[in-house]
Parts: C-alpha cells; structure tokens; sequence
C-alpha cells in the first residue's frame, strides 16, 4: 500500500503547480517562460495566418471540428499510403480500409484504441507523422475545449479565446514542454528513440528473435502526458521497451493523472479569480475531491481483488501469494499493476501495464466502471466537462431542494440547458449499451469474442466503454480487427467525442449570455463538503444504476460464480 | 395562514371526482402529456396483452406465466391510476374554490350608456373595452373597470371574502372596480376595462381550475430531466434483452417491463404536475392570485424584499406609548388629562391614548357623565389641538408643540424648563409629541409612536437566515426612519422617498444580481411594480397597479408577500423533495429486481438478495407494488408541500437530504420487505 500512498502524496504538490500554470496559459497571463514561448507562438501565427480575434462559442466549436476533420483526411490518406512514403525501414504495408478508419478516428478523439500493433502495422513516418502528431492536438484539441467551457462558465460573455491560439498554446506551452522532460527520463531508463531498423539478435538459447526499434520514448512521453495511451507497441506499456522499470512506471503513472487533474485546478482559480488569489480554490476543491472519491473507491477494489487472487486457483494447489499475477509483469507487481489500472482508465488514458483480460472479475469491474462513469478525472479536459454535467445536475436538484431555482456561479438554470445536459449524460451509456447489444445480437459482432459467457459480454461491454469514453485500453482477447468491430467502436469513438463536446460547448454559451446574479446565503453553496457528497452519490445513482443491469450479467456474474459456487 | 391550513384537505365530494377523474385521465391522449407515466401505460398494455395471448412474444408459456403476467398487470393499471388520482385530487381543490367565483358572476343585462347620452341594455358577454356602464344598488358589477362617475360602497366579498363594503369613487386610489363584485348603494359609472372572459375573475377562475396551467420553466426543466432518466432506463432494459438472449438466461417480458416501471421516476412522475397545482392552490388559499406559476417559482428565489413602512412594517396609525410628565407634576395627573382629553376623539391615535391610561391606573368611571356634560373641542388645521371643556370649566388640550406653547404663553403661564427636551427626546426616536396642558398649564407629554406589527423582526431575522435582505420605504426623516428601521429589524431603509426612489432602489439591487420583490398599491407604485421581479399588488389598489404586479393580494395585506415566498420555496422544494426520494428509491428496487430476474438462470445470484426475500416473482412483484403504493402514500406531501421552517441553504439541504434522500434509500428496503412478507405466501398458494 505505501507504493501507491507515496505517488499519491507525490501527485498533489505536482497538480497543483500544474494547475496554476496551465491556469496562467489559459488565461494569456505572464509565465517566466514567456519571453522564450511569445517568439516560438508568433512565428507560428505569421507562417500559419492565424488572426488573434475571439470567437463566439458557435465558431468555436466550428472550428475545432472542422480542423479535426481536416487531420482526419490527411491522416487517413497517408495511412493508406504510407508503405510508398519515407521512413519505412521495415517495410510496413499500406493499412486496410476500416482499419485505417478506426485507427485515424481513435488517434484523433485523444482515445487511441488500437485494432493493430504497431510494430507490424505502423511504418516510422506514420508513428511520429500520424500518431505522436495526433497525441498531440487530439489532446490540445480536447484541452481547449475544456477552457473555452471553463471560460464562458465565469465569462459574461460568448465571445472569448480563439480555437487556433488556444491549439498553438497548449501544444507549445504545455504539452512540448513536458512531454521533452519526460521523453528523456524514459531515453534514461532504457526506452529506445532510434529510426533505425528492427534488429535480429540471437538470444541465450541460440533462437533468432526480431527486436522492435524506433522512436519510443518520444511517443511514450505525450502517450500519457496528453492521456493518449495507444503503444509503439501492441503490448503497450507492459514492454520493458516502452515501460523499462519501476521508475519508469511511477513517471508514467504520474504523467497520466499530471494535466486531467490541473484543469481542475485551473477552472478552480478561474472561478476564484475574481475575488482573491488562492492555491486551490474551493470550487475545485469540491469537484477534486469528488472525483478523487470515487478515484480512491476503484483503486482501493482493483487493489484488493488482485490482492485476494482468484480462490479456484488457490484450489488447484497453485499459491497466490502475491495475488493474482496472471497477466501482470513480475517488475510492477500487483500493487503498480493495480495502481496503473485505476488510473489508465479513471484518467481516460488507456495505457496498460498489465492484461485487463486477466484481471479477478471485481478488478477487471473496476476500469470498466471508470470508464463507463468517464468522470473519474478523465481525459484530459474532457473529463471535467463530463464532471460539470454531473455538477450542474446535482445543483439542478439541490437547488430545488433548497426551494430555489437551479444556479450556478450565478446562471440561472432552465430548461434548455437542462435539455442539453440530459443529453450529454444520456449519450454515453446509449453508445456503450446499444452497440453492446448490437454486437451480441449479431453475427458479425459475436465472431469477434473470444470467450464464453460471462466474460465474452465483459469483453464486449468493456470494449464500447472504452471506446465512447476515449479511453482506448482494450480488455484485449476481442478478435476486433474486423469490419463490423472496426466500423462500430470507430462511430462509437466519434459520436463519443463530438457529440458530447458540441452539446457542452453549447451549454457554456448558454450560460455565458445569461443574466448574472449574486450569491447569498440563500443560495447553494456548491463547494462545500456537503456538495461533494451529494456530488458522489448522484454520479453513482446515475452512473451506477444505468450499467448495473449489464454489468451484473458480465462481471457480477463472473464473480459470484467464483465465490458462491 | 391559520384559516387555510385549517381548510379540510378532502371532502367526499372531491374524492369521488377525483376517483372518477382518474379513471377519465387513462385516455392514452391525455396520458402522453406525462411521459414518465406514459411509458407506465405503455407497459400496462402489453403486459395486458400477455396476458390475454401469453405465447405472443415467449413460445411456450403456460398457464402459470398467464397468472404472473395478470398481476403484474393489475399492478401497473393501479399504478397509473393513483399517479392520475392524484392530480385529479389537486384539480378538485381547486374546483370548488371555483365553484363559490362561479355562482357570483350573475349579471347578465347591463345598462349602456352610450356617446349621446342614451341608455342601452346589453347582454354582459356584449361588453367591448371603452364602453361606460351604469351599475346601481343591488346590480353586480359585470366587468372589471374604472369609475369615473359617482360614489358607492361594493361589496367585494366574493373574490375577497371580506365582508364589510368597500367605499369606491372616482379618482385616487379607490377608482378601480372588479366584475362580480356587488354594488349595495348608490349607484357608480364605470368605464370597462377588460373583454368579456378577460376580467380579473376570470383570470383568476381559469388559473385555480388549473384548465390555462401552464407548466412553468423551472417544471418543464425538471421534467425534460425525468424524461432523460425514463429514456436511459428504457435503454438499460432494452439492450439487457439482447444480451440476456446471447447468455442463454431467460427473462420473461413481463419482469423486464416490471424493471422499467420501477426505475423510471414514476413517483415523482406521477406527482409533478399535482405538486404545480397544489402549490398555485396554496398560493390562492392565501387570497393571493398569481398571474403566472412563473411569477411563484421566482419567489422562491427572492433576495430583497422592498418593504412599504406604513401598512406593511407598523400599522397605519401612531399609538401612544408613553406620558412623560414634566418636572413637579405627577405621572398620575397627566395621565387623567391625556384621559380626559381624548374622550371624545374618535381618531386612532386618541383610542390609542386611552387604551394606555387605562391600562395604566386611570379611574374610568363617571366617563359616560364626563362625555355627556362637556363640551368636545375637536382638531384642527388652524388650532392643531383638541380636547374638551369640563361642566366645571377646566379646559383640557392635548396638541403639537408649539400650539399648546402658544396658547399657554398668552394665558400667561410659565413654560416647564424641561417641555423642549422632552419633546425633543420624542422626535428624536422617530415618536410624534403631543404636549398635554389642563387650563392652559402644561403638564407633559405623550410619547405617540410608530408601532411595529408583533412578530416582524422575528420575521425579518427568519428572512435574513434564508439570506432574503429587507429594506424599509418611508416619506419620514431619516432620523425617525432609522430608529424605526433598527426596531423593525430591517437591514436597510431608504427615508423621504419618493415613488421613484422605489424603481432606483430596485435596479441598484438587480444591478448587483438580485431578485428583488415589492408591494405596492398606487398608480405611482405601477413603474416599480414591474421593474421588480416579483410584485405584489394590493387588491385596493388601482389597476394600473395591478396590471403592473405579477400577482394581486385579495385581503390587501401587505406584508403577506412574505408567506407568499415561502410558497414558492416550498413548491420548488416539494418538487425536489421528491424528485431525489424517487431516485433514490431505484438502488433497493435494483437490489429486489436484478436478482430475482437472473436467479432462474444464475443461481449465485441469491448472494445479492440481501433482503432475503421469499422467492423471484414475490421479489419483483413486491417491487412492482411498493413502486405504485407509494404514490398515493406522497400524496398528501404533494399537496401540503415539503414541510420548511426558514433556515439558511446549507442546513435546509443537510435537513432535506437527510430526510428524503437517505429515507429515500432506506424506505423501499423496508417497504418491499414488508410486502413480501405479505404476499410471499399468497403467491405461493397461487403457484408462483
């Protein structure tokens, strides 16, 4: 238990100094890193002719979706090209139609859930031309939609911050920073960043085995920093190229939760803003501690299930002393496997360090359930707007309780807003179960599990959840590189993303042109510890209730078969 | 506040309407206005129909799914019908109010005056805006109007209930009259002001039979969000089907659609729109006529009460509360003078005066002899004094200062030292002196002051907890305003103003994002009327006023506006009262349902039965009817309102999430529980 306290101990001073750096960013106020950053952004603004004007929240909105699509196409094309085009040195063949759909629309909604493994489906270019250049704007692109939310929530108005800046800001302000520092403690732990080619070696018992090179660190360094999660390799973080050491682990782990939980911070001081300079914030403070609540909640099962082992196994005559280590590397151990688990997928990253297939079935509930809830932190920025939904819904029915009508940071909420928010919350367990139910109902989509029962709906559940959720980790053992699996998890991918993004942005402009009035004593203190719980038990009611069905024919069955037999 | 809530919540007659409404309300056309239950209905149907063909969806069903699917059935009709029920019952509530307005609008032939002087008759429904109507004793008034000849005394106590007449006359305030309401004498000239079926009572007739309800903003938010809840669970019950069918584990139709109706917030569901009539109904209890359920919602939300002093903080009239002798006079004696001076004077502040001596020590008797053997000298403007001349000849005064000063100066007497600054200590608290002088000789003087209504400032300090800020209006100088203002306990006032410091006041207020409320009465009141966010119109008042306000005190109580926001806080209280107690109920109906639904097929599901209960379909069923008792069980909560004692948010939330969202937790556990233990074993005879 000490392994995770410490790095949970360790991740709290970093947020907040994250948080109020990514809150000065945001909000065009000084750095000491300006004189460096000002030079580098104008240059860009002049080559690239972006006008520095504010944009309403349509154009806004407009704009990011047009940009995506626009790296969409391109980056759909150079897939299909890529074996003719540069940096191939292991000659890698152009990607197959619907794969190639997937893969672009899963880079570009920040959610990387990979239907083919790198080394042998990626050439060089496409690795740092597609994927480490979506890693970047995708997790921009998700970033500066958060901000424009969190802007027009505190703004009086609907005309603020510019879609391009904001993209140019974040990339060079944020995420190159980081993401360099990052790249050479994993180059220093032993990640390879190379272009040469794959190596043949012979190992110990004299067999020839391919080496799989490449640039790794720099992908692996914004992988988890812009909470991407989609591997150089197809075994992901479990490599000891990709995650080499314990060290490494702990970095990975931390650069994970590092931005999510600053934009926490930083929509806090937002709100705080206006009155007096504080290190937290207690808006922040509330949503913070709500999320790290149910972030603890998972952790602490994840922990314990794999700890207990499977009792079946111990049976045989096969100790579990160590917990249930099948699919975990002997390097992490149950603790850091469990540890990575709760945060690849409450951060939305999707990263793995162990096989989620193999995890105890209350452990594999557990990133399961993270992503179905998609508020436990979340992906970079998005996952806040997803929290706020839940927020502004829990103020909705406090409010009433309170005899007042609903409010918050002085914006009357009615019944549009009210429309939207009911479907923002809607949309994503609509996504998970339809196409869940779909997959089992059909041929196309059975073929695809690998399993029976209990466990093969499990598959299924978890890989739609990570999919709609942007989480992109794969409960893997899903023979999913085929047109039905690759086709439905992509539109789940993408009406999981956009969907969701163009509803809550058109909340923020909602709320921007309202009529501000004040809080008194009259109104509902929305950061307090009261709320924080109320918080919690609506994201559970909600959340909970609307998988539990499912869940109970997939994970809750495997379970009780296990220990009720 | 006494008189409505001791109103008897149902009579028979109500209750056999309402049985016989819920029974009209079925029609599947009414019912897709409610979502939530529509869906119930929809349910119902096709459990029905199972019933009747029971191989229709599941090839080889028997007898025994038949009987299961026949009570699943009846379950879900009594469902509806108690959610229809009801709002049928707050519907009948209302109706009787209105059957009492009904019988008062009797005119039917109207005289017509027309540009040449000629007189008319006219069928009343006739009447056009503009047209001038003569109304003499015993007529009813047939539409609202101005007067713009004549004087009369109307009874207008079909819409106010108060008894006593009602001088009214043309100009001023006392200008307007309302349709329905009866002239007793005289005769008066009116100009209509409204169109047949348009007048005051009309409106109000339609907004108590709740036929013109319209759902108000904050209702229409909460149900687009109780109508995204029924859709997800729609959802999770259809897209369980296909996965139950790819697991082999068999659910009858009837359990998924007993799922449905028990998580879909059908209790609030079938409440909501009974909660918006009840509230709109206590609100017309209070004699308070709402234009718009929009204008009672915004009450809740009121964060500065704008406050007339007169009328609405102290009473109309000043009230003696002190005799301060002068020096070398005893306390007694000036007591027996402000007697013996007010004895003939009718106005309040002399009844005021007497009340005081007598309770004081005064010897009342001889009073009858005293009246009959003296002259009365009565005030004023010139003398601004009055009292009387005794059979004896002592000539008794009580007046302003400087008038007694006068008159005691030309008789030659010497004035008290110490009269200035008694005086002066008087006006320096907001009181009015009235010096007290027997034969010119002064001997002191009473204290009249500004009563404060008992019970303000516990009020205020009620108000200022629910964080609502209160500021005083007063045309007195700022030194009186503030004495006034601190014994009030207001937080704020505003001296010497004029109409339009009111609209000055209120936008500074809304200027700082507050909702601000106001009552008011005159012509002049109109502008401030509408700028504030809610207004209370006193039905004295003009129409012009009226017009402006958002809702109208029939009793002209001014400081009603009070109970009048926590109406609307209760309303919106009610409404998420049960909204969180209907979610909450969801987590042990799961815990009731999900096992027993999967049991047949995963006998480990038995482990999630922490309930124990006595078999799968008991469990369901028992779900089911927990589900469509409780309906009924809320409905008196419903009606009445969420109970609310003025506190501030922070404890109001802890209090009702205490009550409601933990009760709402724990109830159905003991609730379902307790059904199955009733009907475990009748089902078990039963076969299932």
């Amino acid at each position: 238990m000490w392994q995770i306290a410490i790095i949970l101990a360790i991740y709290l001073p970093l947020v907040i100094l994250a948080g109020h750096y990514l809150f000065r960013v945001t909000m065009n106020e000084n750095t000491w890193l300006d004189p460096v950053f000002d030079k580098i952004d104008g240059i860009i603004y002049r080559v690239s002719g972006i006008k520095q004007v504010d944009m309403t929240g349509k154009q806004y909105v407009f704009t990011l979706i047009l940009s995506n699509a626009f790296m969409v196409f391109i980056g759909y094309l150079l897939l299909r090209i890529q074996s003719a085009l540069f940096l191939n040195p292991n000659g890698i063949d152009n990607m197959e139609a619907t794969l190639s759909f997937n893969t672009i629309i899963s880079f570009m909604t920040n959610t990387n859930l990979q239907h083919y493994s790198g080394e042998s489906g990626l050439s060089y270019m496409s690795q740092m031309l597609i994927i480490i250049f979506m890693m970047f704007t995708s997790a921009a692109t998700g970033y500066a939609a958060c901000m424009a939310f969190c802007r027009r929530l505190v703004a009086k108005t609907d005309t603020l911050g510019n879609f391009f800046v904001d993209l140019v800001r974040i990339i060079t302000r944020v995420l190159m920073p980081i993401s360099f520092v990052v790249a050479i403690i994993l180059v220093a732990q032993g990640s390879p960043q190379t272009f040469s080619a794959n190596k043949t070696v012979e190992t110990i018992e004299g067999k020839m085995q391919d080496i799989a090179l490449g640039p790794v660190a720099s992908l692996e360094s914004i992988k988890h920093i812009g909470t991407n999660g989609g591997g150089f390799y197809g075994a992901n973080s479990t490599t000891p190229f990709e995650n080499p050491t314990v060290f490494s682990n702990i970095i990975e782990i931390l650069s994970m939760m590092l931005l999510p939980g600053a934009c926490v911070v930083a929509f806090s001081l937002m709100v705080a803003h206006r009155r007096k300079k504080t290190i937290f914030g207690k808006q922040g403070l509330a949503i913070f501690t709500a999320m790290g609540v149910l972030f603890l909640i998972g952790l602490v099962t994840v922990t314990v299930a794999e700890r207990a082992g499977n009792p079946l196994i111990s049976n045989l005559g096969i100790t579990q002393e160590l917990g249930s280590m099948e699919g975990k590397e002997m390097r992490f151990g149950v603790e850091q496997s469990a540890l990575f688990t709760a945060v690849t997928t409450a951060f939305t990253t999707g990263s793995v360090n162990n096989m989620h297939d193999t995890l105890t079935p209350i452990g594999g509930l557990v990133p399961m359930f993270n992503m179905m809830l998609n508020v436990v932190f979340g992906g970079k920025g998005v996952g806040l707007m997803n929290m706020m939904m839940y927020v502004l819904l829990t103020i909705f029915i406090a409010c009433l309780m309170i005899g007042r009508t609903p409010q918050f940071l002085g914006k009357k909420i009615e019944e549009k807003e009210m429309k939207l928010i009911a479907l923002c919350i809607l949309i994503h367990p609509a996504i998970i179960l339809l196409f869940s139910a779909l997959a089992v109902a059909t041929t196309a989509g059975v073929a695809g599990i690998t399993n029976p029962g209990a466990h093969g709906l499990s598959q299924v559940l978890y890989e739609y959840a990570s999919s709609s959720a942007n989480n992109g980790s794969g409960f893997e053992g899903l023979a999913d590189n085929s047109t039905f699996w690759n086709v439905t998890t992509g539109l789940a991918m993408f009406f999981g993303r956009y969907v969701t993004i163009i509803l809550q942005l058109a909340i923020a402009s909602l709320l921007a042109k309202k009529i501000w009035y004040s809080d008194t004593v009259g109104t509902l203190k929305t950061d307090n510890a009261m709320f924080t719980t109320l918080l919690v038990a609506i994201v559970l009611l909600i959340g909970a209730l609307t998988f539990l069905p499912a869940l109970s024919l997939g994970p809750i069955t495997e379970h009780l078969k296990i220990y009720y037999r | 506040m006494e008189t409505a809530s001791k109103k008897s919540f149902i009579t028979s007659d109500i209750m056999k309407n309402a049985i016989i409404g819920a029974f009209k309300k079925l029609n599947p056309i009414y019912m897709i206005k409610n979502p939530v239950m529509f869906v119930v209905e929809i349910g119902f149907i096709l459990v029905l129909l199972l019933t009747i063909f029971p191989n229709l969806l599941d090839s080889g069903a028997g007898e025994k799914d038949r009987l299961y699917n026949a009570i699943v059935a009846i379950v879900l009709f009594v469902t509806i019908l108690f959610a229809n029920f009801a709002e049928s019952i707050a519907e009948g509530r209302g109706k009787a109010q209105v059957q009492t307005l009904k019988n008062t609008k009797t005119a039917t032939k109207v005289r017509v005056l027309l540009e040449n002087g000629q007189e008319v008759m006219k069928q009343a429904h006739e009447l056009k805006k503009g047209d001038i109507v003569l109304v003499q004793a015993g007529e009813v008034i047939p539409n609202d109007g101005e007067v713009i000849d004549g004087i009369a005394t109307v009874d207008e106590s079909a819409i106010t209930g108060e008894s006593a007449p009602v001088v009214k006359e043309r100009g001023g305030d006392f200008s307007s009259v309302t349709g329905g309401t009866t002239v007793t004498s005289d005769w008066l000239m009116v100009e209509i002001t409204a169109l047949p079926g348009e007048s005051f009572l009309d409106k109000m007739i339609a907004l108590i039979e709740g036929a013109s309800r319209k759902k108000t903003p904050n209702e229409i938010a909460l149900n687009t969000l109780l109508v995204s809840l029924t859709i997800i669970f729609l959802l999770v019950v259809v897209t369980l089907y296909p996965m139950t069918v790819y697991l082999d584990v068999h659910i009858p139709i009837a359990t998924l659609i007993a799922l449905t109706v028990c998580l879909i917030p059908s209790t609030i569901g079938g409440l909501l729109s009974a909660i918006g009539i009840a509230g709109m109904d206590r609100v017309t209890q209070f004699n308070v006529i709402a234009m718009s359920g929009r204008a009672v919602e915004a009450c809740g939300d009121v964060d500065t009460l704008i406050l007339d002093k007169t009328g609405t903080i102290t009473y109309g009239n000043r009230m003696a509360s002190e005799f301060s002798p002068v020096n070398g006079v005893e306390i007694s004696k000036l007591i027996r003078a402000a007697w013996l001076s007010s004895l003939t004077d009718d106005t309040p502040e002399g009844k005021s005066i007497l009340l005081l001596a007598c309770e004081l020590l005064v010897d009342t008797t001889h009073e009858g002899l005293i009246i009959e053997k003296s002259d009365h000298i009565s005030f004023t403007a010139q003398t601004r004094m009055s009292g009387l001349n005794m059979q004896d000849g002592t000539k008794i005064r009580k007046g302003a200062y400087d008038s007694i000063k006068n008159e005691s100066l030309a008789a030659g007497q010497v004035i008290p030292k110490d009269l200035e600054q008694l005086v002066h200590r008087v006006s320096s608290v907001g009181g009015t002196p009235l010096v007290v002088s027997v034969n010119d000789k002064i001997l002191g003087v009473i204290f009249l002051k500004d009563i404060v209504k008992p019970g303000l400032k516990e009020r205020f300090d009620q108000l200022r907890a629910m964080g609502i800020k209160t500021i005083m209006c007063t045309g007195d100088n700022p030194l009186t305003a503030a004495s006034i203002a601190k014994e009030a306990g207001v937080d704020g006032f505003i001296a010497e103003s004029k109409p339009e410091d009111k609209i000055k006041v209120i936008k500074d207020e809304q200027a700082l994002g507050k909702i601000v409320a106001m009552t008011g009465d005159g012509t002049n009141d109109a502008p401030a009327l509408a700028q504030a966010n809610v207004g209370l119109a006193m039905n004295s008042g003009t129409n012009a006023a009226k017009e402006a306000a958002n809702m109208v005190d029939l009793d002209s109580n001014p400081t009603k506006i009070i109970e009048v926001v926590e109406i609307g806080k209760q309303l919106l209280m009610t409404r998420g009262a049960l909204t969180t107690f209907s979610i909450a109920n969801d987590v042990a109906k799961y815990f009731a349902i999900i096992p027993a639904m999967l049991m047949v097929a995963i006998p480990e599901m038995n482990a999630l039965n922490v309930m124990m209960l006595n078999s799968p379909t008991s469990a369901i069923i028992s779900a089911l009817i927990f589900n469509a008792v409780i309906i009924p069980l809320l409905i008196p909560i419903a009606m009445k309102g969420v109970n609310y004692k003025p506190m501030s948010a922070s404890k109001l939330l802890s209090k009702n999430l205490f009550i409601y969202g933990l009760g709402g937790l724990l109830a159905p556990f003991i609730g379902i529980k307790l059904i199955d233990l009733i009907i475990g074993p009748i089902l078990q005879i039963m076969g299932l």
